[in-house]
Formats: C-alpha cells, structure tokens, sequence
C-alpha cells in the first residue's frame, strides 16, 4: 500500500508548509508580546501624562507596525495552503477546523485589524483614552487570532468532540467545548502565547541594552526594560508552568511524540529525565526492533521524566519500541495491532460505500458499526493507522516503525527550547535585579548578554514548534489521518516551483525587514521615522 | 434558536453571510483599483504620498474580508474549499501571491533602508490591484461557468485539467467578470480619492478618469450579466439531487426571486448614481457610498442566484455530478448552528467598523497632515 503513494509530494508540500508556518512563526511571537507591551506603556503615558512615555509607546509601536505587517503577509499563506496543497484534510476536519478559523475571522481578525488603524493614524483624531483603548484592543485582537488558530492546532493533536459520520466520509462535531476547552487547547494556547511574550519581552531588553551599551536614550531604554523585564519574568513563571502541563498531555495523549522528545527508546519506571545530552551514534535507519541510541555525553535527572509525566516517579514511562511493539505487562497496544484494527475501520467504510444502492441490509449494517462505540474505540480510533497495513508480517513490522517521529530533531528541538527558556527567567531576575540595585548601566556583561538573547528567542521559540509539529508526525490528525493521504492531488513540480517562489520572497522579504529594522532601531526613539 | 433550524435553513442562512462577505470584499477592493492608479493620478511625490496614505488606512479592512471570506467558506463549505482551493492551484497560488506583496508594501514603502526603493513597493500595490481584481472576478465567474473536476464517494476531489485553474482566467466569459470587477474597483478608487483627499488637483484628475474606467467597466459588466441570464446553467433536481444543464436558469433565478431581483436593480441603479452624480455634479464627494453599496448589492444578489433556487454554486464541467451545492457541499447541522451563534457577532463588528472609520476619516487627508510629525504615515 505504501509503496503506491507519491512520497515526493507529500513531502515538498510538507516542507512548503514548514517553510511557510515557519517564517510566519518569526513575526507573530512579537506581535503577540509588544502588543501588550506598548499597551501597558501607553497606560502609564496616559495615567502621568508624561510624554517621555509618549515617546517610548511610539517607538516600540514603529516597530511593531513594521513586524506587524509581515505577519499579516504570512498569515494568509497559511490560510491558503490548508486548501491548496492539503485538500482531502480541509475535507476530512472542514467541519470542525474551519469553525475556528471563521470564528478567528469574524471575531479577531477583524478588532485586531481595526483598532490598529486607530492606534497608527488616531494620535490627536481621537481622545487619549479612545487611543489607549484601541491599543488595548489590537493587543487583544491579536491574542484572540492567536486563541482560535491554536484550538485547531490543539485539535489535530488530540481529537476530540467530534463523531465520524460515514456518509459524508469525514469528522463532525459533536460538542464545541470539547473542542474549544480541550486540555491540549488550553495548555497550548497558554503555552504558546506566553512564549510570544517572553520572546517580545527579550526583543525589548535586548535592544534596550544596546541603547544603555552605546549610551544613547538612557532613561528610555531603561524604563522600556523595567516594563519588559517585569512582563518577560512574569510570563516566564507562566511559561514553564503551562510547559509543564503542556508535556503531561503530551505523555497522555501522544506517547510517542513524548518518547521521541527524550530519545526514550526502551520504556523505564523511575525513568529519567535527560537535562543534557549529545547523541552519539544512530543505530535507527531505517528504525527496526533492534534500533538504538547511543549517547556521546548525556547528564540525567533520576526519576524527573516519571514525575513530569505523571506526577509520580515510579510511573512507566512507555518508550518508542513499547509503543511500536507493544508491551502487556503495561497494557500497551502495539503499532501492529493498530494498523490492523484500522485497517479494517478502512475496508468497513470502503464496503459501507460500496453497499449504498445495491445493498440496503448491508449498507445498514455497515453504518451501524460507526454509532456503536465499543466499535468506534477499538477500531475506528484507529482509522488512519490502516493506510500502513501491510499483508506479509516483516513489512508490517517495518511500516509500524514507520510511524516513528525523526528522533533527534524531536530530541534536540526540545532540550534547545527547555534550556533556553531557563537562560531567560535568569536573565529577567538578573536585570531586574541590577535596576534595583542601580548597576545595570555598568554591567557590560549583562547589557551584551541581553543583546544577544534576542537570537535565542526566536531559536526557542521555533524549537517549541518543531517539537509539537515534528513530533507528531507523521500524522496530520493523531491516529486519524497521516499526512500521505491528507495532501492535495497536484504535480509534484507545481509544489516545487511556488516552494522556490515562497522562499525567495521571504528571503526578500526578511532581507528588507531587518535592514528596515535595524535602520528603525539605530534612529532611536526622537528622530523620525521616514525619509 | 439556531440549533431548531432545518440543515437547508442553516445552509441558505450560511450562503448568505458568505455572499455578503464576498460583495463586501468587491466594494472594499477599492482598495486595489486605487492602487492600480497611483502614478495616473498622482503626478508629484506629494499627491502619491497622500494617494497611497489614504489607501493605506483602509487596505487592511480589504486584506481582513478576504481571510474572512476564505475562512467562512472552509468552514461553512468546506468542500468547496478543499475542491477549488487544492484544484484550481495556481490561480489561489497567484490570488495568494498578489494579497502577500500588497501586505508589506504599504509599511516598508516609505521607510529608510528598506532595500528595494519606493518604485518596488509601489509596483507591489499596481500588481495586487491587478491580478487580485482580474483573477478574484474570474474565480467567483466560475460559480457560474463550472470548471473540471471530479468528486469521487469519500469526497475526495481532483482536478481534471493539468492547467489547475489558470484555464479559467482565459475562459472569455470568465474574463469578462474579471475586467468587469477590475474596472469597477477602479471606478471605487476614483470616488474614494475624491471623498478622502482635500487636494483640488487629486479631485479634478479623478473626476476625468471616472469616465475612461466608468465606460469600460459598464460594457463588460453588461457583456457578463447578458452572457449569463443567456446562458444554460447548472440546475439541481430537489427531489433526487441531480445535476442538469437549465436554458436560461440564472435569468430564471433572478424572476424566481423577485426579492434578489429588486436587490440587483437597486444595486445596479446605486452604481450608476454613484458614478454619473461624480462626474456630473461638480463637488461630489459621496459617490464612493452609493455606488459602493450599489456593488454590495449588485454583487450579493448575483451569489444569492449562483447558490439559491435549485442551483449548483461550484459546478463541474467535467462531471455534471460532481457539482457541488450548498447542500451537499456544507458543514454539519452542528458545526453551522454553532458558527450562526458566532455570526450574531457581525453587526458589533460592522459597529464598531463603521466608528472607527468614520473617527479616521472625519477629516479629508491634505499635504499638512502627511507632513505631521505625530502620525503614521506610509
């Protein structure tokens, strides 16, 4: 069966939409923090009516339009390419992640998009207060934007709310709120928009210091990382907390994904969580039983991956050949198994159709079996495993590994996220702290240090997403729908051409951005912005 | 409320909101035919610097309707979206292409640094106002015209054409549409200038260039509509869902439908008031209003013919039954009642639109204000 789909399709369409959400990744993180930066800085302007504020709002909001701008260029493709290049997904999930995306429309898009106009062009049209609001208001449109396209996100991670309904040969919803308050939304959104304002807080005191390292705006640059500082310590606090549930829903509901985070190949009790570590050979290509992985340098916390699991630290923690191979001392199906039940979920629907018309009794039959839910838990649940059935075992054993994430990408993307998120909260306490103290202006070290985080968030911020994207493939929707049958069927070379055609424009495009940027940033805060 | 509705109430409702959307889009693309007459009638840097910044406080509006448009139709007909969108690939690709260089370009065109020159940014806003005119027209002409694809039993579609979709930018009945829609929005930049702009040379230019776009938007809108109500279109058995070629069925539409009917006159005579009150009338600045509500109306009625009365809105060509209805094309009961319940949202939202754009515009923009040190200008 597998040998009859067009890998090279699926995967430039892959790599064009990474390419895409990847690039539009670079500008909406900022979007999301400064929004609510320049927010809480225009408060203070307006409470004290000191325009030293005033001037502060209005640089960081330039450069806000200037990220904003790019964000929206990108947003669209997204948009877009659901259709183009993923159409039997847009079908088979329609009815339930285009809802959020509508809603997205109606409700955010459309308050984030005309309160901005206020915010630029409503200095001295409006009231100071009308502005304050409207600023407030882009910052929560942006949020909410932010909101709708993560449940659907979250959804394709963890399905739920939603029944199969076999006639229209797709997903439906059933209940809204099971969709909309999912723990994987929650923590998702949580987690992601923190992460946005961890990032914008960082871009903020970065370039704050590099005004304090060249002594230039020094009472701007350090009331802008006073505000900053505070909003990135607070979020982080909520960062690692949401990171933290984010992975126990990740064990729950995604083992493998969670195994290949941590490189977890054979499943322990009192598992440890891997702090540091550097792989060293890969005995995993392609992944079969005997697969393993060595470590050249690995630094271990006992027990930790137990406990950030399931909050106890003699819980199993299922690694990747448990799950392929299955494991009953731990009540585990195997890969294996789940190819054969979804296999045959796959042959009821496809007699189930071909019954309508000619066979009523069968037909009805067929379709009771999608109502009956001891049925649909056993077997349907498994419905996308079905597309690597193979009838000779070995083959099925070697498709089963198949379902296997890239390991090391998975592994590293998470330990560089973690890490760096720890690097940040200590950065904010640290500068925080030499405010206080009135030391921070002498401290190179830290000024420099400040400066040279802004890279770093961005290099976490991408790393938290290919962690959840990477990580669950190669499925489109978990268990449901791998992204070999989610693709849109159109020549290989289209896709390859508009590939190039994006990238070069977003090369382009990012080219100019930061030269703008840069541009922006060294005029500073009093000289004006335009030619 | 909603959720007692029947499945085909939820459907016509969602048919609806979707053509309203789509007629917004057309009006609001305003934007786009100002774009495309920057240097027509704009001759200093001053004029064009005013041109664009008048432009520039509204394209967002524009750029939103669209993604709402798109967005609504995924969710309320979602095979629509994954039929056209993932079949007629190249011309979303260059639909797409044109909406993403119109984004930035208003925000980097005027700032220090920024690479490529003003000139690129500026043909960045003439290439959108062009392409996104000609190939949106096109598009929405082959709700009525069918392209070639096929639906087979899981709902799975794919186009039957290697051209994926540029073949129907060149289809002439199509393309009478998409001129029709770029001339007209040009007409709307020109009323927009006049009403937005304090400038006496910017009005006088815009004036006289109403009648060169206002002639050839009327003769390829007439070539459209006449071609359509004679043509044979895509009627749907009720009663066993069949799909069958009808003489004269769009022009029987409008009959069926005396309410969508006297909603296309009005429009129709909006439009007409809107453009010859400007031209006539010496100080005119309101055209914008009654020929952009004429297009809304225009524009809603023609969708509410291509979906409404037995109809199939996305016809195949190449398969009669795979043509796609709002019936057969739709979301669940439940998915559409939950999304109408949003829907209650959309006068807040036209409120609050209708505020803020009236509190930026209440003053027209002139060369004192694009010289402020205060504001944002492009």
């Amino acid at each position: 069966m597998l040998e009859n789909i067009d890998l090279s399709l699926v995967n430039w369409s892959r790599a064009q939409f990474a390419l895409t959400a990847m690039f539009h990744w670079l500008f909406v993180p900022l979007t999301l923090g400064l929004s609510f930066i320049i927010a809480f800085m225009e408060t203070i302007y307006v409470k004290t009516g000191d325009p030293e504020w005033k001037r502060i709002t209005k640089f960081w909001m330039k450069l806000f339009g200037i990220n904003f701008a790019i964000g929206v260029a990108t947003g669209i493709i997204l948009e877009f390419e659901f259709g183009t290049n993923w159409s039997n997904y847009s079908w088979f999930v329609g009815d339930i992640f285009g809802a959020p995306l509508a809603i997205e429309g109606i409700m955010a898009f459309f308050m984030e998009s005309t309160f901005i106009a206020v915010m630029f062009f409503g200095w001295g049209k409006v009231s100071k207060k009308f502005h304050l609001t409207a600023t407030w208001l882009t910052a929560a449109g942006a949020n909410l934007s932010a909101l709708w396209i993560l449940v659907a996100n979250a959804w394709m991670q963890n399905p739920v709310g939603m029944k199969f309904n076999p006639e229209t040969a797709r997903n439906e919803m059933e209940n809204f709120w099971d969709v909309f308050l999912s723990p994987t939304a929650v923590t998702k959104f949580l987690h992601t928009t923190t992460s946005g304002y961890v990032l914008a807080s960082l871009f903020v005191v970065g370039i704050s210091s590099w005004f304090l390292i060249k002594k230039r705006h020094i009472l701007f640059a350090k009331r802008s990382i006073v505000i900053a500082a505070i909003f990135g310590l607070v979020s982080s606090v909520m960062l690692v907390a949401t990171g933290d549930g984010s992975a126990r829903d990740v064990a729950k509901t995604q083992p493998m994904k969670f195994a290949a985070m941590e490189s977890l190949y054979e499943g322990q009790t009192q598992a440890p969580l891997i702090a540091i570590g550097l792989f060293g050979k890969q005995h995993d290509d392609p992944m079969n039983r005997d697969s393993d992985q060595e470590f050249l340098v690995k630094i271990e916390i006992p027990n930790m991956l137990s406990y950030l699991a399931f909050l106890e630290v003699d819980a199993f923690v299922p690694g990747i050949k448990d799950l392929v191979l299955g494991n009953e001392q731990h009540n585990i199906m195997s890969y294996k198994e789940k190819i054969k039940r979804g296999y045959e979920a796959q042959q009821t629907l496809k007699a189930f159709k071909e019954s309508k018309g000619f066979d009523e009794a069968e037909y009805e039959r067929l379709k009771a079996k999608f109502d009956d839910k001891e049925w649909v838990e056993n077997y349907f649940k498994y419905f996308g495993y079905g597309n690597y059935y193979d009838p000779n075992p070995e083959q099925l054993e070697l498709n089963a590994f198949k379902i296997v994430p890239p390991i090391s990408l998975s592994f590293y993307a998470f330990h560089i996220m973690v890490i760096l998120g720890g690097h940040f909260m200590l950065l904010f306490m640290v500068l925080l702290w030499l405010v206080y103290a009135k030391k921070l202006e002498s401290n190179k070290l830290v000024l420099y240090t400040a400066l040279w985080t802004i890279p770093l968030a961005y290099i976490a911020s991408q790393a938290g997403w290919i962690v959840a994207e990477v990580g669950r493939q190669p499925w489109v929707i978990q268990d449901l729908m791998p992204t070999m049958t989610a693709v849109s069927k159109i020549d290989t070379s289209s896709v390859m051409i508009t590939f190039w055609l994006f990238t070069i424009t977003f090369v382009a495009l990012a080219i100019a951005e930061v030269k703008i940027m840069v541009k922006q940033i060294k005029n500073g805060p009093k000289e004006g912005g335009h030619n | 409320m909603f959720g007692e509705l029947s499945h085909l109430a939820l459907q016509q409702y969602w048919w609806i909101i979707v053509s309203l959307l789509g007629a917004l889009l057309v009006f609001l693309m305003f934007v786009q035919g100002g774009q495309t007459l920057i240097y027509t009638i704009g001759k200093t840097s001053m004029e064009r610097t005013m041109l664009v910044n008048t432009l520039g406080r509204k394209w967002e509006f524009t750029f939103t309707t669209l993604v709402t448009f798109g967005g609504a139709f995924f969710a309320s007909f979602p095979l629509f979206y994954s039929t056209s969108f993932g079949g007629a690939y190249w011309v979303w690709m260059l639909i797409l292409f044109a909406f993403v260089i119109q984004a930035i370009a208003y925000e980097f065109r005027s700032r220090p640094n920024n690479v490529f020159g003003p000139r690129t940014y500026e043909t960045f806003l003439l290439i959108n106002g062009l392409l996104g005119t000609i190939l949106i027209g096109t598009a929405v002409a082959t709700f009525f015209t069918g392209s070639a694809f096929t639906v087979n039993e899981m709902n799975q579609s794919q186009w039957e054409l290697s051209s994926h979709g540029l073949e129907a930018a060149l289809n002439l009945h199509n393309l009478s549409l998409g001129l029709a829609v770029f001339f007209l929005a040009r007409v709307l930049g020109l009323l927009y200038f006049m009403n937005s702009i304090n400038h006496d040379d910017i009005f006088t230019r815009a004036k006289k260039h109403l009648i060169y776009n206002g002639i050839p938007f009327l003769v390829f809108f007439l070539t459209f509509i006449i071609w359509l109500f004679v043509r044979d279109g895509f009627a749907v058995n009720p009663n066993t869902q069949e799909v069958y070629l009808e003489p004269y069925k769009y022009f029987k539409n409008m009959v069926e439908m005396p309410i969508v009917l006297i909603l296309f006159l009005l429009g129709v005579v909006g439009v007409l008031l809107g453009l010859g009150a400007s031209i006539l009338r010496s100080d005119c600045t309101k055209g914008i209003w009654a020929a952009g509500g004429g297009t809304v109306l225009t524009v809603f009625s023609l969708l509410l013919i291509a979906g409404f009365n037995n109809t199939s809105f996305y016809p195949s060509s190449y398969d009669l039954q795979s043509s796609l209805t709002i019936q057969n094309a739709s979301s669940s009961h439940f998915t559409l009642t939950a999304m109408s319940y949003v829907s209650l949202l959309v006068p807040f939202v036209f409120a609050y639109i209708w505020y803020v754009w009236k509190a930026i515009n209440n003053k027209p923009i002139d060369e004192d204000e694009m010289k402020s040190e205060d504001l944002h200008v492009y």
